[in-house]
């Protein structure tokens, strides 16, 4: 098990610092849990705490911006990409302003605090939004890569990261592309797709499906906006059939963007995985995955399934 | 602090008359448009873009420039009229006011709309931005400073409050606030709406520098924003009492006019009334 995205965004953000003399970052209270509190220790001039006011830290930052700053806006994705949208569309997207919306504790691995807590509505809701571009890295070494580019381009980017500590799938040379899905795994039975923490639990799915005889491809789709229509093409048509698998509702998600992409160029059949129109609940990370079929065997389950009808 | 010549005023007058009978045109035109919130900001615009604000219509992203934000964002077409006298644009662009294809939108872009320094159109927004730009100022040292606009309305917004409150906290005395207090909004007067008064009490307790004005006396707005010049480690709003379509007699004062185009007929008579007026 590796480290949690999040403490790859804190270390990746004190790095950047020192690269970018113009990168500040703003917080609304929650800097021990979002990490952020790594950059604010080293450059505390640099840091503003903007409080419990997530809708006023969004659009300063869009004025940060407009006065050639690059923000780093973090706070629970709940609080970011829910309370704070209107500020994010407005203030952000509609004028393309370079904010970078670093998001932690997505997902139903908040854990305990319960579904208050745990966004899962979030990709959809920021791929819906023009200018916006939206990665959830798969692990540490992809966050890192994430949010130095980020830092290096100019526009408005979402970039999900979660609170558990997740599998480490990518190396320090993988490269961050958006865009460029990566293949992690050759196959040409069926495609699993996933994004975030759902990307170890794919491969581990793969690896099952290996032992009922069947090669499954997996992809790690970390940039879902803009999304690699070429890779979804070709597993379509190589595989015959994809299964998506993400910690977020299935509505509107990295399975509605898969979808959207192949019944538009690639039609064939598909299966997704992510919480069924429901809220979360307190609970441990784990126990959670299990009770939402957040897991390997759901997946290959699924996936096995999916097979046997194309 | 010095005061305005009897020269100076007179000629920030002539402007505002001239914004004031541009958006009248421009809104007549565009049968669309907010005309009594434009009107009342007149004074301050002209007074902001015709003295006050280091600007170049040749350059209008240089960096050490004083910024606007018209966080209450409908007074757009006193925006244009301002910008397009001031030479950032052809005043012909007025004429295609909310028009599909034409530059300028129903509330202010600043990817498209030279001298337009935010996007602003949702209230509480631009109040927020217009803080990030002065600590963006802070940060760099620079002596440039940043204004907002903001309507009486626009205060029940509650990320007004936050802004303020953010304002004071990282002492940005770069920032001053006008706030356009002509009492009235869509729904009715602001009282019966949802009261934000006591508007300057607020703002005091919220740790700003405030000051009162005459939201038509030029004389009055520019010792206050000289004031405000003056004032250290905290932001300054000036609570400029106006009256909402100022300059129509038939406009001033009335809930109807907020969002309403004048025909132009209405517009013809109105245009007359602004320029005989003194």
């Amino acid at each position: 098990m590796g480290k949690a995205t999040r403490d790859a965004y804190g270390e990746t953000l004190k790095e950047l610092g020192a690269i970018y003399p113009d990168l500040v970052v703003l917080d609304a209270d929650l800097s021990a849990s979002t990490k952020t509190q790594d950059f604010a220790k080293v450059y505390p001039d640099r840091f503003f705490d903007c409080g419990i006011a997530e809708g006023n830290m969004m659009s300063v930052a869009a004025g940060l911006a407009a006065a050639g700053k690059i923000p780093f806006a973090s706070t629970f994705a709940i609080f970011g990409a829910g309370r704070a949208y209107e500020q994010i569309r407005n203030s952000i997207c509609y004028p393309k302003l370079n904010v970078k919306i670093a998001l932690t504790h997505a997902g139903l691995t908040v854990g305990e605090d319960g579904a208050t807590h745990q966004m899962l509505e979030d990709i959809a809701l920021m791929r819906v939004l023009p200018n916006m571009t939206v990665i959830v890295p798969a692990d540490a070494e992809e966050t890192k890569a994430a949010v130095k580019w980020a830092a290096s381009y100019q526009g408005p980017v979402y970039i999900r990261m979660g609170r558990a500590k997740c599998d480490d799938v990518t190396t320090e040379n993988t490269p961050f592309i958006p865009g460029k899905a990566t293949v992690l795994r050759k196959g040409y039975d069926i495609t699993i797709i996933a994004c975030g923490i759902m990307v170890g639990k794919a491969l581990q799915a793969a690896d099952i499906l290996k032992g009922a005889g069947i090669t499954a491809r997996v992809i790690n789709m970390s940039s879902i906006k803009p999304i690699d229509e070429d890779v979804i093409i070709k597993a379509a048509s190589d595989t015959g059939a994809i299964v998506t698998a993400e910690e977020h509702q299935v509505q509107g998600g990295l399975g509605s963007a898969v979808a959207e992409v192949v019944v538009k160029h690639c039609s064939v059949p598909m299966a997704m995985i992510g919480v069924e129109d429901r809220f979360g609940e307190s609970g441990k990370a784990d126990d959670l995955l299990k009770a939402y079929g957040l897991t390997a065997a759901h997946i290959a389950e699924t996936a096995l399934q999916l097979y046997k009808r194309k | 602090m010095a005061k305005l010549t009897a020269e100076e005023i007179r000629f920030i007058r002539e402007k505002a008359k001239q914004l004031r009978v541009d958006i009248l045109k421009m809104i007549t035109k565009a049968s669309s448009g907010h005309t009594g919130g434009s009107l009342s900001i007149a004074d301050i615009m002209a007074l902001l873009y015709f003295r006050e604000m280091n600007v170049d219509p040749a350059d209008p992203h240089k960096v050490d420039r004083d910024r606007l934000v018209l966080s209450k964002g409908h007074g757009a077409p006193c925006l244009y009229a301002a910008l397009a006298e001031k030479g950032f644009f052809p005043k012909e662009w007025l004429d295609h006011l909310r028009q599909e294809g034409a530059v300028l939108q129903g509330h202010p872009d600043m990817k498209h709309t030279p001298g337009v320094d935010m996007t602003t159109g949702s209230l509480g927004q631009g109040f927020s931005a217009a803080c990030g730009m002065a600590l963006a100022g802070k940060l760099n040292h620079a002596s440039w400073r940043v204004y907002a606009i903001l309507g009486d309305g626009e205060l029940e917004e509650g990320q007004i409050w936050e802004a303020a409150m953010f304002a004071h906290h990282y002492q940005l005395e770069n920032l001053t606030a006008f706030v356009d207090n002509n009492g009235l909004q869509i729904d009715g007067k602001i009282t019966d709406v949802l009261s934000p008064e006591p508007i300057d009490e607020k703002f005091a307790a919220f740790g700003w520098h405030v000051i009162h004005a005459d939201g038509h006396d030029v004389s009055a707005l520019h010792d206050a924003i000289e004031e405000a010049k003056t004032v250290k480690g905290q932001p300054t709003v000036v609570v400029m009492k106006t009256v909402k379509g100022k300059g129509v007699p038939e406009v001033e004062g009335q809930v109807g006019w907020h969002g309403k185009a004048p025909t132009e007929e209405q517009c013809e008579h109105f245009l007359k009334e602004v320029e005989e007026a003194e």
